[in-house]
Parts: C-alpha cells; structure tokens; sequence
C-alpha cells in the first residue's frame, strides 16, 4: 500500500479560512490583520458584490505589495458609496478623477512614480463595467497598448448601477434594464457580440489577463498575486453580482456568482501574453436555469409566460463556454487541485 | 458635517461616523445546533466535538472529550450499532462519516499509551450499591466515581463486563481490549465484589448501608418456547451457546446448526456456530429480511460468512436429525401467518435465539417499584422507586444494546448525583437539530468514506480473531475531516471573509466570532454562506 501524506482539510480550500492549514497558506481575508482597504461604513446596499470583491482585490494587493499602494478610481457606484463628502472608506492611498480617464490617471500616476524612482510603489486602477466597457474604453486601451505599469481591476456588474441600471455593453443577452425593457418579441437586452473586455484585453497581447468571481476567493487572491509579479499592463475581470440591479436577494451574492461560475455563463479563466494557460474546472455543474431564476431581471423568461426559447439560447451560450474555456476537462480527473494542495 | 473645502485628502477612518447598522431589518446571530450524530448517540456523547479535537491531530484531548460521556471507547468502537452513523448528514452528500471507526481508533491509542481516565471526585460521603458489572453497572460506577460518590459494584458472574464478556463474541470484541478499559474504571477506586448474587435487594442495601441502589442486573434468561422433539433431538438457547463459548468451554452442536430467531443474538450464535465447525448454520426466522430486528451490516457479514437463512418459516417439531419447518406469510399488517405448508431442514442441533428475560426476583420484597411486561419502570432520571433505587440498562424497557445501557448508567449517575443532593435532575434545555438543509455544503470538499480493513473469509469462518483491523493514523485524520460539523461554528472564516461591510469581528483562537452591529447592514450573505448551518437571520424589532 502506498501511503499519501494527509492533505484533505475538511473545507478543503474551498472556505475563507481553514484553521488546519498553515499560516502561509492562508487568505489574506482570513487574516483579523487584513488591511481592510474598502472599511466599514460605506454606503453601499446590503449584500453589495462590488463593495465585496473591491476589498478582496486591494487587500491581497496591499499583501503583494506590502502596502505599496495607490488605487486611481472612475466614476461609478464603487467611487460614490466609498466617499460621500467628507467621508471616505478607503484605508488605502486613493484617488478619484473622472468617468472616463481612470486607465489614463492610473498611467500618470506610474509615470510619476517612475520619474521620483519610487518603482516599489504599485499602481491599481479600478472601475465598473460601465467605466471599463464603455466610457473608459479609449483610455484603458491606450494603456493596454503603451503596456504602462498598472494592474487595471474592472468589478462587473453588467450595467450602470449607481445612475439606476442602465445597460451597458457588458449587459448580458435578455437582461431586463431600465433602458432595456422586458416587453416585445425579444425583451431585454439584445442577443448582440457583447463586449468580452478579458479577450479584448487578451488580444492587446498583454502579460496578464484574468477573470474571476467574489464565489471564489483563494482564486481571486491567486489572481491579484499573480498580477502583481508582472510590470506592465495587466487586466482582472471580476464578477461581482448586484442585488439592486440584478433583482436577487441580498444574501445571494455570493450564490449567484458562484452559479455564473457553475453554470459555465462566466469562464474563469487566466491568460498571460494573450494565452489562456488555465482555467477554473466547474465543480457541479448546473443548468443556467438555477442561474437565471435567482434575479428579477430575468423573470420574463420564467412562469405562466416564460420563455423557454430564450432560456434555450442563454444554455446555449454557457455551452459554448464550456467547450471554448474546457470548463469540464479536468473533472474527468477528478478531485481538482483544491482538494490536495493547501 | 464638518466643514471642508471641496477636493481634498479625506481623513482615513472617517466613514466610521456612518452606522450602517441602522439599515438593518434583520440581525444575524450565532447559534450552536444539535448536531443528528450527538442527537441519535444512546451514550450521549459529543461525538462533534472529540471529532473536532481529532481534525487537529490532538487524539489525546479528543480522546479525553471522549471519555467524559463514555469510558469504554475501544468497546464501544467495536460493538456499537453506530445509530450515529445512520443520521450523519455526510450520508447526503456521499457517505457518513466513520465515527465508529474513529472511536476505536482513539480507544486503541489510549490503551496504547496509558491514558487515565479522569480522577474520582472529591469524597461526598455517600455510598452506592451497582448491582451488575455489564456495560450499565460499570458506566454508573465510573460516572458516580467521578461525582465522588463511593460505590460497591457486586457481580454474580466470576468476571466483570456482563454481556461484553458473556454475550458478544470475542471475533467482535477481544477480551483483551474489555479487560483493559474496565480495569481503567475499576482503578478509580471501586470496590468489587464477584461470584456474589444479590438475592434480596432491601437487605443487602440495609446490611451495607448505601444511601442509593443501581440496579442493572441485564436480561439473561433465555426464552423458551415448547418444540416437540424426539430423544435424540439437541436444543439449547443462544445466550447459553454464547456464555459457554466465552468460558472456552463450547457446547457440541454438530455439524448442521439451525438457529431459531432474528435479532442480533441469533446472528452472533450462528456465526459463532461457524466457527465452532458447523458447516452449515441456518438462521430460522418467522418474518423476512426487511423486518428482522438484527442489524444490517451484522446480517450482511453473516451472510458473507456462509450463514444461511430461511425467511418466513417457523419450527414446528424437532424428528431427530431434521427440523419441520411451517412456512408463514405476512398479513397487511406485516404479521406473519401460518400457511399450512411445511418443510424441512436438516440439523443436527437447534439453537433457541427467542429473546431474553430479567431475573427480579431479587425485588420481591421491594415496595413502590412496578414492574410490566418483565422489566422495571423508570423515571426520566431513571429512578424506580421513591427511596432511592434507579435501574438501568436490559433490566428497564429500551432497546437493548451496549450503548444504550452505558447511556443509562451516566444518567443515572446524575439521577443518583441529584437524589444525594435533595435535587432531581433537570436537562438543560437542547438545541435545535441541525438538519441537512441548515448546510451550505458547496464548501465542504468531496471525500469517500475510509474503510477499516477487514479479516480475510477464510480466516473469519474458523477462527474467533477479530474481524475488522483498525484506522491508520492518517486514515483516522482524514476520516475525522470529513465531519460537516453541522450547527456548529468550525471557525472557517466564511462570516468574517464574506462580509461586504467588514462587519464581522475575529475573535481568535478558540472564541469563534462576533457581530458589529454598528456596520451590519443585515444582508444576510454571511448566514447563507455559513458551510455548517451556525448563523440565523432574526428579525430586528424595529
């Protein structure tokens, strides 16, 4: 018989913390020491996916770093629930310009830094998807290609939630919106290209681009430490679900995200030099139905006129992924890496 | 507001001033549930809990937690029906967790290394009488020990362990392992007295002055029914078969046995009968196998064994060297009924396994105990009679196995503990069930059940040694890990990770965690994602 060293930690790695495992292999936000870069007392809802998955980039960002820091912000819920005059909740250097040029500050910023030699200082810039698909785009791809030193960080939550959801172009197929009514032959968002920004950013040829969800945080922890090996441009897409504006329960954040992730609608995945060299197998699988029921914004596909049609197409979809990505493959496997290495 | 000119360094720290805790309609709270194996344990054991010390590797604290409820752990890591293991929410996701394994594994280590049980209490002045040294007799006397209570344990029997020594075969439990946990208690400072039966309870209770009386006294009687046989025919019951084999002493059976019943006795005599050189044992048994009250993996390791059995037939007559058998079925109510047609089965010997009766004649003289349907009625706290008499185990109505009877021996102990004092014994309050559906198990890592490496047939059918080997060291680790922990904080983190409001509070160590009620927005993410069920939702009154 040959013996295994004892590697199963009960929560595996799959939970926050673990208080089997060693120090070193623990997340930052298991840490009670954790920087705590987004505090408490911001203003967004209950439940907020975003206000979530912005602490957990910049803490393990401040862990990369140690604490060398600077956040650049654009315009959007993040900026505005974290610093109502006078008030701000960050604990991490932080700035705010406007709308559109985050990526552009976030260049100026290294540019600066640079010319006063301070190089161990690292530069963040972060916005929604609106900030990032569509208003910021022209800055954030000039940056991409100048291949400045920034990690550039985009908390998707498919639409302009702040201004009361709007859609935006990473608005999903058949999405209710405020601008995309639930009426007509094809309610909701149109069934477009979308704008897949992680390949777009793949195709600037930079050295990292990544994807993630607040579902999974040693992923998302991985992700942030991996980017931070690099200098140059680097890009992180993280699904962060909207409670306001996706019409879910407060307490199903981190559900719902975990079922974008399951269902095979959002790939996890991470690419470096235009590459995809790895990618998230899906632990158990699920229809895109268990996906699609948990939000409002969906409900005109569901009940007495529903519209399994345009379900049809959504699994259609979240297929495509799954063979595209190779979201299955290592489940043939078995145990995936999460069950032996800490 | 402070007042500020317009674009400017705001101070770090500063949207603590906004108390998002007054959003809140709902609170979270922390709350310890009961787990089902804790629930479902007959010795009332905190099996989460020495499995929790165990997750760490610290088997000599998960053994002590252990111990508390339970003195016999190697025992009862080997005999126990585990009723544990057949409500252990893991059995939902892919297999229950082998807690009795796990058991065994920390009883074995502890004989290994000589851990002492805990010390007998500090000397009350009162002195009981444990009438029996079964499971029930020595679970009471180590409890009441420890409760500083001085106790004489008297035994008709030339040994201690009751039905562990005389009853259970020593392929399922060996006696060296039973001599080694009851000498634990016994060195607790117990006196002992054997080959001493106890004929009448009011004298023997006055002549030594005991202030309380345990009465567990067993069910040893074998049940007869009337069989005609011829001369030659050779019946004898099951507990006699057993009793004799323990005192290496076997009765002759031949080499066709039939065995007359279906609990686990019968099983034991026919695997027994196995080993004793019968090359066919066959298992009589008026009802079929879903109805049998033997348990299902003693059935099934039976049956692998070469044990045979005839369902739906009952024993008309003995004629020397075969049985004629009637063949019964079962009525809409699952009662079985003659049919009229016979059959037969060749034997050379017929082993009775109908039940057993209590002997209590000793309280014949004994007022204000009632006694139904052979055994002695209790209260809660497992009190007989006003005066201080409490019973236990196979002499008072439950099912009768070990664990039950070990189960009775603590709580009467207690019952014992509080009559002394001029109290009676109140339970705390108990907690709700942690059902499967309080679980998140998305976190819980997918991990097949360890299985105790077991005796090769060959070996099983001829030879009493034990059947099943133990757990490994890392085995037994990673069978402790797979426990869900349901209902109760494993301090994971989850809560204080998945707060968006960083309103959760570490606390460390062993202290699990705290709300911050100034920045709880009530969301609910933490309680929804809480693996093990430990966090509730309550509405705030508002």
């Amino acid at each position: 018989m040959t013996s295994q060293p004892v590697r199963f930690y009960q929560v595996g790695s799959f939970a926050v913390g673990n208080r089997l495992f060693d120090k070193e292999n623990r997340t930052v936000q298991s840490d009670p020491h954790r920087s705590n870069s987004l505090d408490s007392g911001h203003r967004a809802c209950q439940g907020c996916g975003e206000a979530l998955g912005a602490r957990y980039a910049l803490d393990a960002a401040m862990r990369a770093t140690g604490g060398q820091l600077i956040a650049v912000n654009a315009t959007g819920c993040l900026e505005v629930f974290s610093t109502p005059y006078p008030e701000t909740s960050w604990r991490v250097a932080w700035l705010h310009s406007l709308f559109a040029n985050a990526p552009a500050v976030a260049t100026g910023v290294a540019a600066a830094l640079k010319v006063k030699g301070m190089q161990d200082v690292r530069v963040v810039g972060q916005a929604g998807d609106g900030g990032t698909v569509d208003i910021g785009f022209g800055c954030l791809s000039g940056m991409f290609e100048r291949n400045d030193d920034v990690l550039f960080i985009c908390y998707d939550n498919e639409a302009y939630m702040n201004t009361g959801v709007q859609r935006s172009g990473a608005t999903p197929p058949a999405a209710r919106t405020a601008t995309t009514e639930a009426v007509g032959a094809e309610p909701g968002n149109v069934f477009g290209q979308g704008k897949d920004l992680p390949r777009l950013a793949m195709a600037h040829g930079i050295d990292y681009v990544a994807t993630a969800t607040v579902a999974d945080l040693h992923d998302l922890e991985a992700k942030v430490e991996r980017a931070m090996q690099f200098h140059g441009a680097r890009y992180l897409h993280i699904l962060v679900p909207c409670p306001l504006g996706w019409g879910s329960a407060p307490n199903d954040t981190i559900r719902v995200a975990r079922l974008a992730a399951e269902s095979g609608i959002f790939p996890v995945f991470e690419a470096e030099h235009g590459e995809v060299t790895a990618v998230s197998p899906i632990r158990h699988r699920e229809p895109v139905e268990s996906y699609l029921s948990l939000q409002s914004r969906y409900a005109h596909l569901f009940g007495e006129h529903g519209r399994p049609d345009i379900v049809a197409r959504i699994q259609a979809i979240a297929d495509h992924n799954i063979s595209t990505y190779g979201l299955l493959e290592e489940q043939a496997v078995g145990t995936g890496s999460n069950e032996t290495s800490p | 507001m402070k007042e500020l000119p317009f674009a400017i360094t705001l101070e770090v720290g500063s949207s603590h001033a906004n108390r998002t805790g007054s959003w809140r309609v709902e609170r979270p709270v922390y709350v310890d549930r009961m787990p089902p194996c804790n629930n479902a344990c007959p010795a009332g054991e905190n099996i989460q809990r020495w499995l929790y010390e165990a997750e760490s590797g610290d088997y000599e604290t998960a053994w002590r937690q252990l111990a508390d409820d339970n003195p016999f752990p190697a025992v009862m890591g080997r005999i126990c029906y585990h009723p544990c293991e057949t409500t252990c929410n893991r059995a939902q996701l892919n297999e229950a967790v082998g807690i009795n394994s796990i058991e065994r594994f920390l009883g074995d280590l502890a004989i290994e290394r000589g851990w002492p049980l805990p010390r007998a209490g500090s000397d009350t002045g009162k002195r009981v009488l444990v009438v029996g040294g079964g499971p029930s007799g020595l679970s009471a006397a180590y409890h009441l020990r420890r409760l500083g209570h001085e106790v004489r344990l008297v035994d008709s029997a030339p040994e201690l362990g009751g039905m562990m020594r005389y009853g259970i075969p020593a392929y399922r439990l060996p006696r060296e392992v039973l001599v080694a946990e009851v000498e634990r208690i016994i060195a607790l400072g117990i006196h002992v007295e054997l080959d001493h039966t106890v004929h009448d309870i009011e004298s023997e209770r006055r002549n030594g002055g005991f202030d309380a009386v345990f009465l567990a006294v067993g069910a040893q009687l074998a049940r007869r029914v009337e069989i005609p046989a011829g001369d030659s025919s050779r019946i004898l019951d099951a507990v006699s078969l057993l009793h004799r084999t323990a005192e290496h002493d076997p009765p002759l059976l031949g080499r066709r046995v039939a065995i007359y019943g279906g609990g686990d006795t019968a099983v034991d005599a026919a695997r027994t009968a196995r080993r004793l050189g019968a090359t066919d044992a066959v298992i009589v048994y008026r009802r079929n196998r879903e109805r049998m009250p033997a348990h299902g993996d003693q059935i099934e390791e039976a049956i692998e064994e070469g044990v045979t059995m005839r369902w739906l037939s009952t024993v008309s007559r003995f004629e020397g060297d075969h049985l004629v058998l009637e063949k019964m079925r079962l009525n809409d109510k699952g009662f079985p009924e003659p049919t009229g047609e016979f059959d037969e089965l060749d034997a050379d010997s017929l082993v009775l396994a109908l039940g057993q009766d209590t002997d209590l004649s000793l309280l014949d003289e004994e007022p204000g105990i009632t006694i139904e349907e052979g055994v002695i009625e209790v209260s809660p706290a497992m009190m007989a009679g006003g005066n201080g008499i409490f019973a236990g185990g196979d002499a008072v109505p439950s099912e009768r196995t070990a664990t039950v009877a070990i189960g009775h021996g603590k709580r009467a102990a207690r019952g014992i503990g509080a009559y002394l004092a001029g109290q009676i014994l109140v339970d705390p309050p108990c907690n709700e069930l942690a059902t499967f559906d309080h679980l998140n198990t998305w976190y819980y890592s997918d991990a097949p059940r360890t299985r105790r490496p077991e005796l090769e047939q060959a070996r099983r059918q001829s030879t009493f040694d034990e059947i099943f080997g133990g757990l490994t060291e890392d085995n037994a680790l990673f069978e402790a890990r797979r426990c869900l922990s349901c209902g109760n904080c494993f301090e994971c983190d989850n809560c204080f990770g998945v707060c968006p409001d960083n309103a959760v509070i570490k606390l460390g160590g062993s202290a699990r965690y705290e709300f911050d009620y100034d920045f709880c927005k009530g969301c609910g993410i933490c309680a929804q994602e809480c693996p093990c069920g430990a966090i509730d939702m309550v509405p705030e009154r508002i």
